[in-house]
């Protein structure tokens, strides 16, 4: 056991699974000699040669669109889209191909492929750097999307992303891929896909958050304890977005009886606004009041210097967490 | 300072010309019976189109794009492996054909059944039509991609319109195509229009296949209603995917005799008299004139292939026709490996209602669109 941060979890992951798995081939903007800007993939090319780790012509369409091919022909690629912002290059190749190929071959071809991207906010990065496009994804159907939280989960939801026979978009938040480290077993593990993870038990609210927003709902949990120590919050990180495991929420919900969703993308049909409306239809007498988002505002992203206002923050999180409980 | 670091050639090739007459020097290695079965698969390709356009006039089968005028594209299948892959577009019926694919499941796929795009040992290696402009030029680079990382020898053949070629995708293919060194052939049928817009609204490029230069790749123009000279032009262009040398762009010069679909009326946009001009280049009857120069067409030979394609045709559409349509549960059968839990419960709400809804459905009109 090591303590590493996500990027080394990350990049542990890929090399014993590459090394398990012949089929396996990396591709994309600058994975192979720099490792990927970020350097999950670092090492790798010089460990697998230029023909399983391979530097692409700049060009998200071909890469997306490649991968696809070949996928339906054997192999098992594992594309990294440079920035998740990027992806919207390709995104014809995401929502009319690669979540539709096995329904549209009636099941001949499926697509065991993984898009890496790094993703979300809260980095002060450039202009089209700071995206969190799981609600495309999730509404172009047919794909599943994960998004770790932390160095351990990323490990475990790559492998097992890997070994999915259906493709998954992995969202790597890129705020924490750097900012803590956790304990990461050096044996090979995988965490089932479509499940829930909850973080916190608690009995007075529930709160669904994931990537970076999972740290930060700790944080917030923690300082809203000191002030509040009979209140007791539930947190769940859900892992998956989609297939989203709805019956561990609802489980919550009729404990707590409060929901709060927290999400750095926009609120106008963001995951949250399903999550909510699911609710709305399965479980609305659980509830004590009504559901609370906490996300990023329905404005393009900001450049950098208004970020913190823009994202969710601690400030707004225990602001939710107020609100919620004046439900009784 | 000025110098010319690159100058670039553009070929055009035919082997036939409309009179039946060939360049023997380019004639590719095809014994007479071979040119024999070229004919009966566009024969056949032909029979099909006409009658499923048919069929659609009668409300049996929804929107259909005929190849009417592009048969030889049969060429292009029938001069590949089993091995080899397909990544087609959607006006690419005849190769589904010279690949021997399921006549039945060519008619039961344009009644809207996707049942007919699984893949069968006959078809083994087909991708279904794909309607999305270009994409398919990519898939093709990552089938050849992975085939070429296991040493295979297998080359994929991806189709596109002229109009296609304006999409960013063809022009990513190529590149991905050149970079990587693919045994990749993109046959571009250029067939003059992309539903009412003509060739020339696509682009300034004088030709279609220059485009391939930019990319670093081979390419020549060729005359798409020349079987002879498909066949040829294929057999350079997979001798060089099988050898390493690369991939091909090949712009096959035809012309759609027909609209872009049965939803399309050509005349609103197109000079009728453009149609008759190309009447006289029509792919079949250039091969009728090249028997009749070697002395080998008789009429009862002609009769015995219309007749023999009719029969084919006839039991493909009468056992399609048949074909009751999917149950409601194909629409989850195929979505992932396994379905989640909130599919798992949409399906059986689906399903529960079904014999209540199936009434409200049962003289449901073939139409479509676009």
């Amino acid at each position: 056991m090591t303590k590493m941060h996500m990027v080394g979890a990350l990049n542990q992951a890929l090399k014993q699974e590459m090394k398990a798995d012949k089929t396996i081939i990396l591709l994309g903007e600058d994975v192979g000699v720099d490792g990927g800007v970020f350097r999950v993939t670092e090492g790798l090319q010089a460990e697998f040669g230029a023909e399983r780790v391979v530097d692409t012509p700049l060009a998200e369409a071909g890469i997306i669109g490649t991968a696809t091919g070949l996928a339906i022909n054997g192999m098992k690629p594992i594309p990294e889209m440079q920035f998740s912002g990027f992806s919207y290059q390709a995104f014809h190749h995401f929502a009319q191909h690669m979540g539709e190929i096995r329904q549209r071959s009636n099941g001949t071809f499926h697509l065991p492929i993984v898009v890496r991207a790094p993703s979300a906010g809260g980095i002060h990065a450039l202009e089209h750097h700071s995206e969190s496009p799981e609600s495309f994804f999730i509404h172009a159907q047919g794909l599943k999307v994960v998004c770790p939280s932390g160095p351990y989960d990323a490990k475990g939801l790559l492998l097992a992303s890997i070994r999915s026979p259906d493709p998954v978009i992995f969202l790597e938040p890129k705020k924490i891929y750097r900012s803590f480290k956790e304990e990461v077993p050096e044996e090979q593990y995988v965490i089932e896909l479509g499940k829930a993870n909850i973080l916190r038990q608690g009995n007075d609210i529930t709160v669904v958050a994931w990537g970076a927003m999972v740290q930060l709902c700790l944080g917030a949990i923690d300082e809203f304890k000191t002030e509040n120590p009979n209140v007791s919050i539930e947190l769940i990180d859900p892992r998956t977005l989609w297939p989203f495991d709805f019956e561990t929420l609802y489980a919550s919900i009729k404990k707590t009886g409060r929901l709060i969703i927290v999400h750095e993308a926009p609120k106008a049909l963001g995951l949250g606004a399903e999550i909510s409306a699911r609710v709305n239809e399965k479980a609305i007498f659980s509830l004590k009041g009504p559901v609370i988002r906490v996300t990023g505002l329905d404005i393009p992203f900001p450049q950098y210097a208004l970020e913190e206002y823009y994202l969710p923050d601690s400030f707004r999180v225990k602001k939710a967490f107020r609100q919620s409980l004046e439900y009784k | 300072m000025k110098k010319t670091l690159a100058t670039f050639t553009v070929e055009y090739q035919q082997v036939m010309d409309e009179e039946g007459n060939v360049d023997q020097l380019l004639m590719p290695n095809l014994t007479e019976s071979q040119i024999k079965e070229l004919y009966h698969l566009m024969k056949l390709a032909r029979t099909f189109d006409e009658k499923l356009f048919l069929l659609q006039r009668s409300g049996k089968v929804g929107t259909y794009a005929q190849i009417k005028g592009q048969e030889a594209q049969v060429a292009t299948g029938y001069i590949l492996q089993k091995t080899d892959w397909i990544a087609p577009s959607f006006r690419e019926m005849g190769v589904y054909i010279a690949r021997g694919a399921d006549r039945v499941k060519i008619v039961q796929g344009w009644k809207g059944d996707v049942r007919a795009n699984e893949d069968d040992p006959k078809t083994a290696r087909s991708l279904p039509v794909a309607v999305p402009i270009a994409t398919q030029c990519l898939h093709a680079c990552g089938i050849a991609w992975a085939s070429k990382l296991r040493g295979e020898k297998d080359v994929c053949v991806t189709y596109i319109g002229d109009g296609g070629t304006s999409e960013g995708d063809f022009y990513e293919a190529l590149n991905f195509a050149g970079e990587l060194k693919l045994g990749v052939i993109i046959y571009c049928q250029n067939n003059q229009w992309a539903i009412s817009t003509p060739r020339t609204k696509q682009t300034a490029a004088q030709t279609i296949a220059q485009k391939a230069i930019a990319a670093g790749i081979n390419c020549i123009q060729i005359d798409g209603n020349d079987v002879i000279g498909v066949y040829k032009a294929m057999s350079d262009a997979i001798a060089r995917g099988r050898s390493g040398e690369g991939p091909t762009l090949i712009e096959a010069i035809t012309f759609r005799m027909g609209d872009h679909t049965t939803s399309d009326d050509a005349s609103k946009y197109r000079d009728p008299k453009l149609v008759e001009e190309w009447k006289i280049k029509d792919p079949l009857l250039r091969l009728e004139k090249y028997f009749k120069k070697i002395g080998t067409w008789s009429d009862d030979y002609g009769k015995f292939v219309v007749a023999e394609c009719e029969k084919e045709a006839e039991a493909a559409i009468t056992a399609a026709l048949a074909i009751a349509p999917p149950s409601p549960k194909n629409l989850f059968a195929h979505v992932y490996e396994t379905l989640p839990p909130d599919l798992v419960e949409e399906e059986a709400e689906v399903l529960s209602d079904v014999e209540t809804r199936k009434s409200l459905y049962a003289n449901t009109t073939k139409t479509g669109g676009a």
